[in-house]
């Protein structure tokens, strides 16, 4: 038994050497990061004003916003018909049909997305390449961090707050790339994201480590797997969706800085300029947000199942469950402002800023501050 | 966002406002019964919000109809505020406020010892606390305020959203804009099949995908994603049942704690329980009839670590039966897997020891035997109990009582350790240390009494030879002697006990299903989109069929114009397209200039293959494309101007999604 429990104290040790390699390796993506938006910032292509002045790009491709047209004549005398012709020849490429899209969002509609971090310089962007075959490296070594601590304890990983944290940084970087893998514009999160990672890291490794250890009984279902599992996952895709709605926030006003005629900073330009639009941005979140949702609801559903399987009542007002409780309201509470007039845009992103600072708080406040069933949770 | 700013208005727009007006229109009318959300009121529209009654009559009469006029109109305005997206937003909000103190005050609900304490430690805030109920937050009159608000406003949206559903569903999906170019996505080609087998097929392809269809004169109509606004009115219908589920189990509810040793058994009536309690329209009736007999007890604890000591796995073997005398059957009790008799559940809760023992009298005869539980006082079971002996003589045969107090420990540290706590909670050095009393137990008055705590008040302790407190140390097998032959108390071994909770609890069936059907809902609310696609085909002044078609779906959705581009695609299978004037596969540029003079069969290449469709923006609105020719917004008359204000009215364009 000892000898069982000294290799097990192994494993723990190199899942605790691989999360700080990752660490590491996380700290030079953030730095090429950094460089990635520094050798960009001397690209000075004020794209958001060019569209707002008139003299909009006509080379967008079917699917993307061609702006919102109105007239036939005026669209037509606005951008001349570059028609080049081009001969299938032999080749039998069955041509897919061209759909134009017009965005119902009016003049906001027809803001271009930035060009993301390096603003087409060159130098910036083998920096950002750089930081995501960083990131990838760390996110390998992050993994298997993860993965030994499971070994280690012979469990699922998530049985106190070091090891929630770890798989939950864990999980916002593999949907990160799963977002990448599936060519979605993202790379704008790369910055932000490994700040947080970062930081998420760092504070796991010092104020919530907690030696591997054992389950107690009431730990012990299937249910863990399913509800734990689900809530990391949710906190993750939420934590990306607030990431898009904070950018948003201050996207947004640039816009509308620029719509009314004012001129922003110079710093705000060459930082914003680069996101994608406002638009862009509101919908990433709110697709996100509205997707995580229903599994959100059906995170509370498992545990409360599992609640009424270990405790003997499936709700009972513990804190843990008064602060899921809070954040789904507060979430639906944004999908609602989202189908409300007065309530669209700003209004509703500050709900979804609330939304997730309730999850945040349920994730470590709760654990921290109260003292309830699930205050297992080790600090 | 997107109706903050003006939608559609172009710099460079030199006809600007008719025509913004007029698309935006148009856009309206095609979006029309799109969902069922309800009209958005701001407020505004309440006309002058004052008096509803209108003229008022002299007399008695008119004063009554004038009062009664007023009062409905209030009624009415005020019943319109509450089922608005607005107010039930508004109460959302508010109920997550509303939660937050439940979870930073204690709850009488859930810990009533905390409440105590934080009572004892709040002199000055706890009356005020009490009086705004913020012991019992969950219970309050404020938060079931919000809550059943909240679902009037819910049942109230809920009733004539689904008649709308219904009426959406008999309906036919509305009528081809007049510009479908107008629409957030759009197509269109040329072929040489003539108009109506372009139609024909287009009902057949847009039926196969499973589209409502509905033909006009020169285009089809077609709506599909219903499932949306299904889903999302059995969402917000699931979460009434939910809530119903949840309020039936509160009130039904009942719940009590039983000890049992290892050997006893436990019949689910209401005198067997230690503690018990219930909801406000329980009846003891409503207690399943079954029963059980504790037949093992099994627990393991962590040998090492930082959580030496905490258990492992906990199992009760037990043997139950249903009705005064079922079928006997086997089962083991666990955390996290209760023992379910219909609408009862067994829990396991906590276990600890129950020494036995044997005390004899002054006289020599057994006054008591048996086993008697003992309290854990820590993790490593150091626990703590009494022993009441009521049938008693003492040495000269006089009647009296006897009660003992004191601690067991499953492993002592030994003498030397200087500390009398348990070192495990695992049976290795069982003692038992006690003292004793005898007099009144003050059994007889039929007060009922704890009986885990020893009431000395008219008790005296038994002393040893220096006058002090008699107490001793005890092992297994053996026997302390009370002083002047007062008896006897032998140590006869150890059992083990463990407790349980049985809770009745009803609507749980309800509340899973509730909670089920909403998540599903959710997902059909939240994953499908309803979507609008119309198809139109006419004959071109040079004798080709120009087909054009458009997407519309609640909001920006980035699946849509794909969609539309897979129609078209299966359309163009039949319905080739032809090259026009050789500006075929163009790479997706703008606008392709479009007009009937250019139209006609390719100049070299194959027509069907290099022949592209064109990505025209606007093709040919003034001539052939449009058949019923476009009168301006600002003169549009009749019918069709109604048409547009009704859809105008209805339109909910959605999240910007
Ligand atoms: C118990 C409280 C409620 C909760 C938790 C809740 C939750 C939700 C959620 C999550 C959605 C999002 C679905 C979507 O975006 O399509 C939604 C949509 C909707 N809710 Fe509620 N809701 C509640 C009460 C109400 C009430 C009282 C009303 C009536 C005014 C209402 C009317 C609507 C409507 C019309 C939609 C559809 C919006 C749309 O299609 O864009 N809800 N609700």
């Amino acid at each position: 038994m000892n000898i069982a429990a000294a290799t097990n104290e192994n494993i723990a040790e190199i899942s605790n050497y691989l999360i700080y390699s990752a660490m590491a390796v996380y700290t030079l993506a953030f730095l090429a990061h950094i460089a990635e938006w520094v050798f960009g910032s001397r690209s000075k292509v004020a794209r958001t004003a060019a569209a707002l002045g008139g003299s909009r790009t006509s080379g967008d491709q079917a699917g993307a916003r061609s702006g919102a047209r109105d007239d036939a004549a005026d669209s037509a005398g606005a951008s001349a018909p570059a028609v080049t012709v081009r001969r299938a020849g032999s080749t039998t490429v069955l041509e897919r049909p061209k759909v134009v899209t017009r965005s119902s969002a009016g003049r906001r509609g027809e803001l271009p997305d930035g060009p993301g971090a390096a603003g087409g310089d060159e130098q910036g962007d083998l920096y950002g390449r750089i930081a995501i075959s960083l990131t990838v490296l760390a996110f390998g070594l992050h993994a298997a961090g993860v993965l030994t601590r499971a070994l280690s304890v012979q469990r699922a990983p998530w049985a106190n707050m070091y090891e929630f944290s770890t798989t939950f940084s864990m999980v916002a970087v593999g949907a990160y790339f799963a977002f990448l893998i599936a060519r979605k514009n993202v790379r704008w999160i790369g910055l932000p994201l490994v700040t947080t990672v970062l930081l998420d890291l760092g504070l796991a490794t010092t104020v919530l480590y907690t030696e591997s250890d054992q389950l107690v009984p009431a730990l012990h279902s299937y249910w863990l797997w399913i509800h734990v599992s689900l809530a990391i996952v949710c906190g993750a895709l939420f934590y990306l969706g607030m990431v898009s709605t904070v950018l948003y926030l201050f996207r947004d006003r640039y816009e509308t800085k620029l719509l009314d005629g004012g001129r922003p900073g110079g710093f705000a330009t060459s930082v914003l300029e680069r996101l994608p639009s406002a638009l862009s941005l509101d919908k990433f979140a709110y697709r996100i947000n509205a997707a995580v949702f229903p599994f959100w609801t059906f995170t509370i559903v498992a545990g409360a199942i599992w609640a009424g399987d270990a405790w003997g009542r499936y709700w009972g007002w513990d804190p843990k469950e008064v602060w899921s409780f809070i954040t789904w309201i507060a979430y639906a509470c944004y999908l609602h402002a989202r189908a409300t007039a007065g309530w669209k845009g700003r209004k509703a992103a500050y709900l979804a800023l609330f939304a997730f600072a309730c999850f945040l708080f349920n994730y470590y406040g709760v654990n921290i501050f109260f003292n309830g069933k699930h205050s297992y949770g080790g600090v | 966002m997107s109706e903050e700013t003006p939608s559609g208005a172009a710099p460079a727009d030199r006809r600007g406002g008719t025509v913004t007006a007029e698309a935006e229109r148009e856009l309206g009318d095609a979006m029309s019964q799109l969902s069922t959300a309800p009209a958005e009121d701001d407020g505004r529209s309440a006309a002058g919000r004052g008096s509803f009654g209108g003229a008022r009559r002299p007399g008695a009469g008119g004063a009554l109809a004038w009062t009664g006029r007023e009062t409905l109109g209030w009624t009415r305005w005020f019943w319109r505020q509450l089922t608005s997206m607005r107010v039930a937003l508004i109460l959302l909000f508010l109920l997550s406020l509303a939660a937050i103190p439940g979870s930073v005050i204690p709850q009488s609900a859930v810990d009533a010892v905390q409440v105590r304490e934080f009572k004892e430690r709040h002199e000055l805030l706890a009356p005020l606390y009490e009086k705004l109920q913020l012991f019992d937050v969950y219970t309050s009159v404020w938060f079931s305020a919000i809550y059943i608000l909240l679902f009037v406003s819910l049942a109230g949206c809920i009733v004539p959203r689904s008649w709308q559903f219904v009426g959406q569903l008999r309906a036919r999906p509305p009528r081809a804009p007049r510009r479908l170019d107008r629409m957030p996505a759009y197509t269109t080609w040329r072929t040489d099949a003539p108009p109506e087998e372009v139609l024909r097929d287009a009902r057949t392809v847009l039926g196969r995908k499973r589209f409502r269809v509905h033909a006009e004169d020169a285009a089809v109509a077609s709506e599909k994603g219903y499932l949306r606004e299904a889903g999302n009115l059995l969402f917000h219908i699931a979460l009434i049942v939910l809530l119903l589920a949840f309020a039936a189990g509160q009130l039904f509810k009942a719940e009590g704690g039983k000890l049992v040793i290892v050997g006893d058994g436990f019949s689910n009536t209401l005198t067997q329980y230690d503690d018990f309690s219930s909801g406000s329209l329980f009846s003891p009736a409503d207690l399943d009839a079954f029963g059980f007999r504790l037949d093992g007890f099994d627990a393991t604890f962590e040998k090492s670590g930082p959580n030496k000591g905490s258990v492992r796995t906990a199992e009760a073997d037990v043997t139950w039966w249903k009705g005064a005398e079922g079928t006997e059957r086997k089962s083991t009790i666990r955390v996290n897997h209760p023992l379910e008799v219909g609408n009862s559940k067994v829990y396991l809760l906590a276990n600890g020891y129950a020494p036995v023992v044997t005390v004899r009298d002054g006289q020599g005869d057994i006054a008591y035997r048996g086993p008697v539980a003992f309290l854990p006082q820590d993790g490593n079971l150091t626990s703590s109990g009494v022993i009441k002996v009521t049938d008693y003589r003492d040495a000269e045969g006089k009647r009296d009582q006897l009660g003992f107090r004191g601690f067991f420990v499953p492993t002592f540290g030994g003498s030397g350790a200087g500390t009398m706590f348990s070192q495990s909670p695992e049976l290795e050095y069982p003692v038992l240390f006690l003292t004793a009393y005898h007099g009144d137990l003050g059994l007889d008055a039929g007060i009922p009494q704890n009986v885990y705590q020893l009431d000395t008040d008219n008790m005296k302790q038994f002393t040893d030879e220096d006058g002090g407190p008699f107490a001793q140390k005890i092992l297994p097998g053996e026997s302390m002697k009370l002083p002047d032959g007062a008896g006897t108390l032998t140590f006869d071994g150890v059992k083990r006990w463990a407790n349980f909770q049985i809770a009745h609890q009803v609507g749980n069936g309800w509340a899973l299903a509730g909670a089920l059907a909403a998540i599903a809902g959710l997902a059909g609310s939240l994953f499908i989109q309803r979507r609008r696609v119309w198809v139109r085909a006419a004959r071109d002044a040079g004798g080709l069929t120009v087909v054009e078609m458009a997407g519309l779906g609640r909001s920006d959705s980035p699946r849509l114009p794909e969609e539309l581009g897979d129609l078209a695609a299966d359309l163009q299978r039949t319905a080739d397209p032809v090259d026009t004037a050789g500006d075929g596969g163009d790479t997706g540029t703008g606008d392709a200039p479009g007009g009937a003079g250019e139209s006609g069969p390719a100049a070299g290449g194959d027509p069907t293959r290099a022949g592209g469709t064109t990505a025209s923006g606007e093709p040919d609105t003034d001539t052939a494309a449009d058949t019923d020719a476009a009168p301006d917004a600002g003169t549009a008359t009749g019918p069709e101007k109604a048409d547009a204000e009704r859809g105008a009215g209805q339109l909910s364009r959605g999240e910007a999604e």
